[in-house]
């Protein structure tokens, strides 16, 4: 099958970019940030933190101490930038590897390691920071995300939801069927997609033949690739995205290009199905070391504060450690917890069934 | 006391919903102007406005899933699934979000969100348009499964399910759409507790149990054997996750015998698990097996065959008779 001129824009894509992988600020036509130097420093900050969280927290499973981990290396200026694009009263349904986003929605780091520990399905409260629990199945938060924003539209307020996914998910039913109604229904959520070139060990062409923030058009709405490795223009780009949907201007989706530097999880073995040299390719547009090096050019940070940033990532690290292996596993009866919200009869008969049994044991209910 | 269809005391149930909270919402295909296929929402649409009342696009697994996202922004979705064969593209939301998310985020979110499925056969209808996947839900912990059988508990269950703060699975038996029966509307009226049971005719010499469409025909069987001398009891359900085992058991081993009815097929329905609970509680009492009437292990038939693969008057009798023979 060859190729239609017919099915669209045939152009080469565009990349929004404000930051190159040398660390040079570029200007693009339609999107602009102007940020303090704290603001600068503090996505620094956000960058290096998150990624020694994630750094962490695949050491404790390599010592069986989480049961699985999702790293997120590669992917924190996609979540950090447009994590903090979001205000309070935004809510957000990530993936499972949204760590970075967790980050910024003030979720502490160790409330994401419950699930991996097997100690919980998710630990933090979403309401309090308007921040969804982790969901596994790919793409089933994307509706949650568009009802959410319809939610938005009917309580007439001003906000917005974004949902979280990637190149794998995008040929879910579910997050087509989230297109679609979102489109429809005009809903003030935006669709960010990490395109992280990778699901799993599927490469994006088994997932699409166009660039995927094509697809918007087709659904009716608008798509943008930014440069998923540069923090700035991902908080440029969801800004503008966020403010549109928040304005009632409808959805939009935006893809950010960027790479799965590690494996998909913990129990996945890369050297099986990709090659060397594109990993070696995507370091050098390292996320954080292009911030680093814009802030040093420009003399708004120095040694001095990479180093003190160093070592609060270090202290985080070690803390997040330390109240890991204190968390404690939950009583057997925990199993019947919180399944129903009301009273349910089968569920008190079998509970008091296994209570009595654990009882029956000299030590009683471990 | 005011004489209403099932259908039209669905209808009467989601308004008087709707009145009573601002957050309750309906959505569903074809369920504005048209009123639904069966007409259930007739008129919703026209009183409480296109954003209460929702005509979405054709997709159920977007259906439920925005509605998990509407119930986390604080509404109350009631969803109409078209037919009971079109749950399943819903199935995954239904399952791995709607039912869980209570316990994922450990207790910290509610989802009130009723799915109301038309279910059953015995309307001549097409492939898809005759199922009975109950016991798909009842086997998923988490959801709350109900079966109305009759007019008055189409208006009280139906309220019922939209005030619970747990995920409901609303059953409704679409040949009984058209039954009629005197319903009292007014706030005065009792309800009969939401996952209680009901004796829907007292008897001594068996237990019948049945729910949704079944009820009526074990009702009309229990007729047939009392003109034989035999003294049937029949239970109405109700709700199916939980199940209203007490009330159940005490009859049982009351009657010493027990029937289950259902049209979804015996092997591995909800009957089952039934058998298994009353057999293991009134093991003493039992005068015969417990035994099962349903479909066959095959899929629903075309509807010129649907009168041998339905439970009917002869087969529940039969059953009886068997019951009666050990």
């Amino acid at each position: 099958m060859t190729a239609d001129v017919s099915l669209g824009d045939q152009s080469p894509p565009e990349l929004v970019q404000l930051l190159t992988p040398e660390g040079e600020r570029v200007e693009h036509p339609d999107y602009d940030i102007d940020l303090s130097d704290e603001e600068l420093k503090g996505l620094y900050r956000d960058l290096v933190l998150v990624r020694r969280v994630d750094l962490e927290a695949v050491a404790l499973q390599r010592q069986g101490e989480l049961g699985l981990w999702a790293s997120l290396l590669g992917q924190e200026a996609a979540q950090v930038g447009s994590g903090r694009a979001l205000t309070d009263a935004d809510m957000a349904f990530p993936t499972y590897r949204e760590h970075g986003v967790a980050w910024c929605r003030k979720v502490d780091p160790v409330q994401l390691l419950g699930m991996f520990r097997g100690v919980n399905h998710g630990g933090w409260d979403p309401v309090e920071h308007n921040f969804h629990l982790y969901t596994i199945v790919i793409g089933s938060q994307t509706l949650h995300a568009v009802g959410y924003a319809m939610g938005i539209q009917r309580d007439g307020a001003e906000s917005a939801a974004i949902a979280y996914f990637g190149d794998g998910a995008t040929s879910q039913g579910d997050v087509n069927e989230a297109f679609i109604w979102a489109s429809v229904f005009n809903a003030p959520v935006v669709f960010f997609c990490q395109n992280n070139q990778w699901a799993i060990s599927e490469p994006l062409e088994k997932q699409t033949r166009i660039p995927l923030y094509r697809r918007a058009a087709g659904f009716g709405f608008p798509g943008v690739r930014v440069d998923g490795n540069d923090v700035l223009a991902c908080l440029a780009v969801t800004r503008k995205a966020l403010a549109d949907a928040r304005s009632g201007q409808g959805p939009s989706m935006i893809e950010a290009f960027t790479y799965r530097m590690g494996a998909h999880t913990t129990s996945d073995d890369p050297t099986r199905y990709r090659v060397a040299d594109e990993l070696e390719s995507w370091k050098l547009k390292d996320p954080i070391e292009r911030v680093k090096a814009y802030l040093s050019k420009n003399g708004i940070a120095d040694q001095a504060y990479f180093a003190e940033i160093d070592a609060e990532a270090d202290e985080l690290g070690r803390d997040l450690r330390r109240r890991c292996l204190a968390m404690p596993d939950p009583q057997p009866l925990a199993i019947f917890d919180h399944v129903y919200n009301e009273p349910h009869a089968l569920l008190a008969e079998e509970r008091e069934q296994f209570a009595a049994y654990l009882n029956s044991f000299e030590e009683g209910a471990r | 006391m005011t004489t209403l269809t099932l259908a039209k005391a669905l209808n009467m149930g989601l308004r008087k919903a709707m009145e009573d909270d601002p957050k309750v919402l309906i959505m569903g295909e074809d369920i504005g102007k048209l009123g639904g296929v069966f007409r259930v929402t007739d008129g919703l649409q026209k009183d409480f406005g296109e954003d209460r009342v929702i005509d979405t696009p054709l997709a159920e697994s977007g259906i439920i899933g925005t509605a998990i996202g509407l119930a986390i922004r604080g509404y109350r979705p009631v969803c109409e699934i078209q037919f009971d064969g079109f749950v399943f593209p819903a199935a995954d939301q239904i399952i791995t979000q709607l039912a869980k998310m209570p316990l994922r985020s450990l207790g910290k979110l509610k989802l009130p969100v009723v799915v109301r499925i038309p279910c059953g056969g015995g309307i001549g209808a097409v492939e898809h348009h005759s199922e009975s996947p109950e016991a798909y839900f009842t086997h998923t912990a988490g959801l709350r499964v109900v079966a109305c059988s009759n007019p008055v508990d189409a208006y009280t269950m139906i309220q019922q399910a939209v005030r619970s703060d747990d995920p409901v699975i609303f059953f409704e038996p679409k040949r009984r759409y058209w039954d009629k029966a005197d319903v009292d509307t007014s706030p005065a009226a009792t309800w009969h507790p939401f996952d209680a049971a009901r004796i829907a005719k007292p008897g001594a010499d068996l237990t019948m149990l049945a729910w949704g469409p079944m009820v009526k025909t074990a009702l009309l069987a229990a007729g047939a054997a009392a003109e034989e001398g035999r003294d049937v009891e029949v239970i109405d359900l109700r709700s199916l996750n939980p199940v209203d085992l007490p009330l159940v058991i005490e009859s049982v081993r009351r009657t010493g015998r027990c029937v289950i009815v259902h049209e979804a097929p015996v092997y591995s329905g909800l009957g089952g698990e039934l058998a298994a609970r009353i057999t293991e509680q009134c093991f003493y009492h039992l005068e015969a097996p417990v035994l099962r009437v349903g479909g066959f292990s095959t899929p629903y038939p075309p509807s010129r065959l649907e009168e041998h693969y339905l439970p009917d008057l002869d087969r529940v009798l039969d059953a009886v008779d068997r019951a009666f023979g050990y």
